[in-house]
């Protein structure tokens, strides 16, 4: 991340800019007064009353990822580390949210659950639920601290704000428009900003080009740069993963990222699946991670080609890259770089608003999700029942209120031990893998008992922070996303054989409670969506849409074999 | 329970079409006017300020005519239940 500058502020923003930075904030605010007045009831705040269409639903699924670690660590890819990057997209995320959509959107959405721990508790009880929906409690507020955080040293360093000062506007901004409109400001906002995102990207990615001499422009100056034509082909990516021999790359990169990680992010965390979670029909929840993938798919062209461009454009990041980078100098800051070489003022606070956009998605996303974990799973589950809907619906408020204030004090503490927060990261995407595995095995596997549920899941993040702890005492040898990719899978082949040996030695839930949870108890047209009125039209099939976006997958692939 | 909530609370595609109009119109006037040579050398040679604005005017004309074409309709208790999507168990 930048260093905090203490110096001249990289941007020279001028009224212009400010006014149309202004007229974003503005209109930002006011989605959330107007979504305040659709919110009658608890359900209404935390799930948008089931209700949305699936563009907006499938275009928040991915704008809620593209926060801040996401636009900068992306780009910070591309120019390190050149197309290899496009692994993150294509294989880290289009499979599992096809998945997510075609395989396990009928429960999730056909259960009329309310949060994916609630998955848990219907179908396990108690004891795998308190472990899923504290440890997402916990890990959405520190997280959301380090967005903020992220977000105010890009301010800093850009526009010479204070730290404080810009952690707290944000925090403020975002409160606002979530406690007043929940989940449906969250998601309407989040709409939006995926297209002032794509705004700003676009054509800083066009001018770059033009400056680079066009794409082989680009190819000429990243052949002849450190790191060579190597970096202009996705496969094997050895440079990406740390694991020098090609075959086993491959392999690293397939059943690592490509498997374990991005199936346990995609599909079982709540900060995405709620997104389809309040579209209004089964279709068109099932249709809300596949139409979120055809952007996803596009979308690295106006991330990772900047990052490119940076890499040899861009004076500071081109010393870098040469292993000689001025102090403070990061492959983080490649796009901030970017937007100071090229942009005039005027489109300048487009871009502006396009990066706040994106760090704000990130903290709306992990807070709507909080609040509605923190009141249905932890607050209505275990602390006081059965009070009137009124009751939660203000609880939610609360919650929102008070988790935001969690995460400010998580960024100002971030401040102190970057270190820390960058492990705490890691630490919590130890429960995504072994998630996974129980999800699998719970929605196909009937016998799969309750105390199964939890021991397996306990297990398996015990084995992988085994991994990372011999991997970071340097027991086992591993450099790059090596120590990630083995824990991963650790934690998810650990998971399946705990939970396996542990379901036959005890007792599974009647079969009657499972129905609507488990494959094999649940009616054929209980898992199927309508095909008459909005959700007609062959067009609008998920089978269709999910094939066809595996198939444009595969194609793009080809190009950069 | 789908039916009790107010559906298409308001819609989506305007707020974007006037974002995008707002945009649209004062980068195409800086572009116009007040884009210096300077500043214009500095992006390539392109006056990134015009073409965008344009961009966005036309951006913000397409929702326009999307919402206009498909205005969105909200479902009455009766249609929620006609449509009887996604509810097993009920």
């Amino acid at each position: 991340m930048i260093e905090l500058a203490k110096s001249e502020p990289l941007l020279n923003a001028s009224w212009l800019d400010y006014t149309l930075l202004g007229v974003y904030f503005a209109l930002v605010l006011g989605i959330g007064f107007m979504a305040r007045r659709s919110v009658s009831s608890s359900l209404d705040f935390l799930l948008s009353g089931r209700s949305l269409p699936a563009w907006v639903t499938g275009l928040a699924f991915i704008s809620a990822n593209l926060g801040a670690l996401e636009l900068l660590g992306m780009t910070a890819n591309g120019a390190q580390h050149g197309i290899p990057t496009v692994h993150y997209y294509w294989i880290g995320a289009i499979p599992a949210m096809v998945f997510l959509g075609l395989v396990m959107m009928p429960f999730y959405y056909g259960s009329k659950v309310r949060s994916v721990p609630e998955f848990l508790r219907r179908r396990f009880g108690p004891g795998a639920h308190l472990v899923n929906a504290l440890s997402f409690a916990v890990a959405q507020v520190l997280i959301a601290g380090v967005n903020l955080f992220a977000l105010a040293l890009i301010m800093n360093a850009l526009l010479g704000w204070s730290i404080p000062l810009s952690i707290v506007i944000a925090a403020v901004v975002v409160l606002t428009y979530t406690t007043l409109g929940g989940l449906s400001a969250a998601i309407y906002n989040e709409v939006l900003q995926f297209f002032v995102i794509v705004a700003a990207l676009l054509p800083l990615t066009i001018i770059g080009l033009t400056k680079v001499g066009g794409w082989q422009g680009l190819v000429d100056k990243i052949t002849a740069s450190p790191g060579g034509a190597e970096q202009l082909s996705a496969w094997p990516a050895t440079s990406l993963t740390g694991i020098g021999d090609a075959t086993l790359s491959v392999l690293g990169l397939v059943f690592g990222l490509g498997f374990v990680l991005s199936f346990g992010y995609w599909t079982t965390n709540f900060a995405e699946v709620q997104r389809a979670m309040s579209a209004k029909s089964m279709s068109a929840a099932k249709r809300t991670p596949i139409i979120g993938a055809y952007p996803k798919v596009l979308i690295p062209a106006v991330i990772i080609i900047p990052g490119m461009i940076a890499a040899v454009a861009v004076p500071e990041i081109a010393a870098l890259k040469q292993g000689a980078g001025a102090e403070g100098v990061e492959y983080n800051d490649s796009i901030l770089y970017l937007m100071r070489d090229l942009l005039p003022n005027g489109f300048l606070g487009v871009a502006l608003a396009g990066l706040l956009a994106s760090f704000m998605a990130g903290v709306a996303a992990n807070v709507s999700s909080f609040n509605t974990v923190f009141t249905y799973d932890l607050w209505q589950s275990y602390v006081r029942k059965d009070r009137p809907d009124e009751y939660y619906l203000r609880v939610g408020r609360l919650a929102t209120v008070g988790g935001m204030v969690v995460a400010i004090f998580t960024a100002l503490i971030a401040s102190d031990y970057g270190n820390i927060m960058d492990y705490i990261q890691t630490l919590f995407s130890f429960f995504n893998a072994p998630l996974f595995a129980t999800f699998i095995l719970a929605m196909f596997w009937k016998r799969m008992t309750p105390a199964a549920g939890w021991i397996g899941l306990v297990a398996g993040t015990a084995a992988a922070i085994t991994v990372d702890r011999l991997a970071a005492g340097g027991v086992l040898e591993l450099t790059g996303q090596g120590p990630a990719f083995i824990g991963a899978g650790a934690a998810f082949v650990v998971d399946i054989l705990v939970s396996v040996v542990v379901s036959l030695v005890t007792k599974p839930k009647p079969e009657k409670e499972l129905v609507g949870l488990v494959y094999s108890l649940t009616p054929k047209e209980d898992r199927a969506h309508s095909v008459t009125g909005e959700d007609a039209g062959w067009y609008r099939s998920p089978a269709v849409l999910g094939g066809g976006v595996l198939v444009l997958t595969v194609a793009l692939s080809m190009l950069f074999i | 329970m789908a039916s009790q909530s107010k559906a298409g609370l308001f819609d989506l595609r305007l707020i974007i079409a006037l974002l995008f109009g707002v945009y649209g119109v004062v980068l195409t006037v800086t572009g116009f006017a007040f884009t210096t040579a300077e500043e214009i050398q500095k992006a390539a040679g392109i006056n990134i300020n015009l073409w965008a604005g344009l961009g966005m005017l036309v951006t913000s004309a397409i929702f326009v005519v999307w919402a206009r074409a498909r205005p969105v309709v909200v479902p009455s208790e009766f249609a929620d239940d006609a449509d009887g999507v996604g509810e097993p168990g009920h």
